[in-house]
């Protein structure tokens, strides 16, 4: 009995959320895998709303879905994923050609989202994301100082706001060891104007600008909370929201949690700028999130999940959830929060340059950059042992001879 | 026993040890000998992402693998001999070090390092587990029976929560400005941060351990001390022994095999010390072998781990375990035969 009403109230649930906002009636099971955070919740929220359609939101999604797409058939028919993730994939051939759908059900979509490989679409983006300039604007203009452009202008800021003590520590950053140290190296090398490869994928980390960077990294660490080296983007948002710091870079994606009255303290005084620039360009790199469709799966099941995916893409969702993410979708509206992304696309930030070993070479960058932040190494040292451990692993992987 | 009878009885257990232990290790052992790579191609690849206002295109020399007729990566399995243990170990910057008696160029090394805090580790927190299990278990069995129920239970609570968590509840105290930290800070009147350096790091992880071991050291030697033999004890009393000399002289003589057996299962456990660094997120300052291991398994954003080196170092943990526990198997078994005699 009791089973009966739960499944009747379910029944009549699922038909008013599919009346709401899909525009068919979905009849073909359709799972996905994505991250967690809160732009793909919107997202599969939308889609949900078609019937017959399961997400599975997971923030270690990337250990999965190489296995679970190159099951046949596939374990989930979307998959959501960014730049880096996507390598795997594509390496696997386990990600279909989209042109023949697009074609189809894609009529909506601006030609910014599709993400062509050779020419062929395999995915469709939603949002990008960067890491660029917060600061806090009371602060700043408080003590006249204009915002920073360049990382020595960050570097004079954050001297005076130290003097004049207004804050706990003046910088901020995702300094980590692992993933998000070695993505802030990444950030600034390239800024430096830097290559991380040379013929044959041998690294070429080993100069100037690598020192460089790694010098202006250490500047920073000044300026920060001693335990630098365990704090990640949520660590940098709370120490944001609690008004501990003034500046930092800080992944886009985090700041409308600024604005958020119920976690924040400093609603409304943190501003986005672009990312510093270093010598060269912005010292940040620009992302994209989106989705594909698996290989493995039958032609009904892979048009079903794509228009499933198209629908969840729309813009009611975009205007419900405009301070969620840097949509690219139609119908978003640039804010205030979106001007930090777009001033970091026009410095001439580079996409992540994702593969196979620039893989290897973020995982040995995440081990090996704090060894210089620590004082355990110089800087030539730092560099030169990380290239071995990068040859190493490339040596294992095959990618260089 | 009829030996039909004893076989049924552990042929069970035999066949299953096989099954997930002994055939696991055999495979991780050949594993450690070769590599499996993909045969890759150097293309030209377009790639055309988001921007603004319009897309970029980016033209490039990529590696990537071949896919084969049946649309799986082709790959191949090379044997390499000890390579990966070399890469591991990485010898001759180990050597160049060593013969430099440069120390800090050594401890630089990921297995080195790792090395140098797993042996602390284990080697600082073995006497301290064993000593205050001890304490515990003697101060307990001399409390009155009315509290020693509840002084039991409270002290049991360390061992029954999961590691990670406990970890995680003693990180969350000292980060930033947790509560311990901000205690201290105002006890101390002057800044502290514990997560900046590494010593601070290390003792918060060995004071993990053993709260976290401790209760299991005791609850053994508690239920050893009810076998102590009352009659020797009064006797000692009657000799005029002291409290400590009876302790020193009977008791822990009595609970030998059992400290024996603890500091065993301790130094095994504790070689393999892992969710300490998790934990804490430690990686930058100390890492341990056990996750020099995982860090190896983890594949990255683009897919790569590398299987061969992270068996090379699961190998090598095992052998460090045997070396550890070679003076003190050593010794059981001369005291079995002994007691044979």
């Amino acid at each position: 009995m009791i089973k009966q009403i739960l499944l009747a109230g379910g029944l009549s649930l699922a038909a008013i959320g599919g009346a709401a906002a899909c525009d068919f009636q979905n009849e073909v099971p359709v799972k996905s895998l994505s991250a967690g955070f809160e732009a793909w919740k919107a997202v599969t929220d939308a889609m949900a709303k078609c019937g017959n359609f399961e997400a599975e939101l997971d923030q270690e999604f990337r250990t999965k879905q190489p296995a679970a797409f190159a099951a046949d058939p596939s374990l989930y028919q979307i998959g959501g994923v960014a730049n880096g993730t996507l390598v795997p994939l594509m390496n696997e051939g386990t990600v279909r050609s989209l042109d023949n759908l697009v074609e189809k059900h894609g009529q909506n979509l601006t030609a910014n989202q599709l993400i062509k490989i050779n020419g062929e679409i395999m995915a469709i983006a939603m949002m990008v994301n960067a890491q660029h300039l917060m600061y806090r604007e009371d602060l700043l203009s408080d003590l006249g100082i204009s915002v920073p452009k360049t990382y020595d202008e960050v570097l004079a800021a954050a001297e005076k706001i130290k003097a004049a003590g207004v804050v706990e520590y003046p910088v901020g950053g995702t300094y980590k060891t692992g993933w998000n140290l070695a993505q802030e190296f990444v950030n600034m090398y390239l800024g430096m104007g830097g290559e991380f490869f040379g013929d044959g994928n041998e690294p070429s980390i080993e100069n100037d600008k690598g020192v460089v960077a790694l010098e202006t990294m250490k500047k920073l660490t000044a300026f920060m909370d001693p335990e630098y080296l365990v704090s990640d983007s949520t660590y940098v948002q709370q120490q944001f929201q609690q008004g501990k710091i003034a500046m930092a870079n800080l992944w886009a994606s985090r700041a409308g949690a600024m604005d958020d009255p119920n976690e924040s303290q400093v609603v409304g005084k943190v501003k986005m700028a672009g990312a510093p620039t270093a010598a060269e360009r912005a010292a940040s790199t620009l992302w994209w999130d989106g989705i594909v469709i698996a290989k493995n799966a039958s032609d009904e099941q892979a048009d079903a999940a794509f228009r499933v995916a198209m629908a969840g893409m729309n813009p009611d969702m975009v205007k419900a959830n405009n301070d969620a993410a840097v949509w690219l979708i139609e119908g978003y509206e640039p804010g205030p929060l979106a001007q930090g992304v777009v001033e970091t696309a026009q410095a001439g930030a580079v996409p992540y340059p994702a593969s196979s070993q620039m893989g290897l070479m973020h995982t040995a960058l995440g081990n090996g950059v704090a060894d210089y932040l620590t004082g355990a190494k110089d800087a030539q040292t730092t560099l030169r042992d990380i290239a071995n451990a990068y040859r190493t692993s490339a040596k294992e992987a095959g990618l260089i001879q | 026993m009829k030996f039909k009878t004893f076989a049924a009885f552990v042929g069970p257990s035999i066949f299953l040890m096989l099954l997930f232990i002994a055939a696991p290790l055999v495979s991780v052992f050949l594993q450690s000998f070769y590599v499996t790579q993909p045969v890759f191609e150097t293309v030209e690849v377009e790639t055309c992402t988001p921007g603004f206002p319009t897309q970029t295109c980016v033209t490039e020399l990529k590696t990537q693998p071949i896919l084969g007729e049946d649309g799986k990566v082709v790959t191949e399995v090379r044997y390499v001999g000890l390579e990966s243990y070399r890469n591991v170990l990485e010898p001759d910057r180990a050597w160049a070090a060593l013969s430099a008696l440069d120390f800090n160029t050594l401890l630089t090394i990921d297995f080195w390092k790792a090395l140098r805090f797993t042996l602390t580790f284990t080697l600082v927190t073995l006497p301290l587990v064993v000593g205050v299990g001890l304490a515990i278990a003697v101060a307990v069995n001399n409390a009155s029976r009315l509290i020693r129920g509840p002084i039991i239970f409270v002290s049991l609570l360390p061992f029954i929560i999961t590691p990670v968590i406990g970890a995680l509840s003693i990180r969350w105290l000292f980060i930033g400005d947790g509560i311990m930290t901000a205690f201290l800070e105002w006890w101390l009147s002057r800044d502290i941060a514990m997560f900046a350096q590494g010593w601070t790091i290390e003792l918060l992880m060995m004071f993990y351990r053993v709260w976290h071991v401790a209760p299991f050291a005791f609850v053994v030697f508690y239920a050893g001390l009810q076998t102590v033999n009352q009659d020797t004890l009064e006797s000692a009393i009657i000799d005029g022994a002291s409290r400590w000399e009876r302790l020193r002289y009977v008791v822990i003589p009595h609970l030998m095999p059992l400290i024996v057996f603890i500091s065993l299962i301790h130094l095994m456990d504790s070689y393999r010390v892992f969710e300490e660094i998790v934990g804490f997120s430690s990686q930058a300052h100390r890492i341990s072998l056990q996750w020099l291991t995982y860090d190896f398994l983890t594949p990255d954003d683009s897919g790569n781990r590398s299987i061969s080196r992270a068996s090379a170092s699961a190998m090598l943990t095992m052998i460090g375990i045997v070396i550890l526990l070679v003076p003190l198997l050593r010794k059981t078994w001369r005291d079995h035969k002994g007691g044979r005699v």
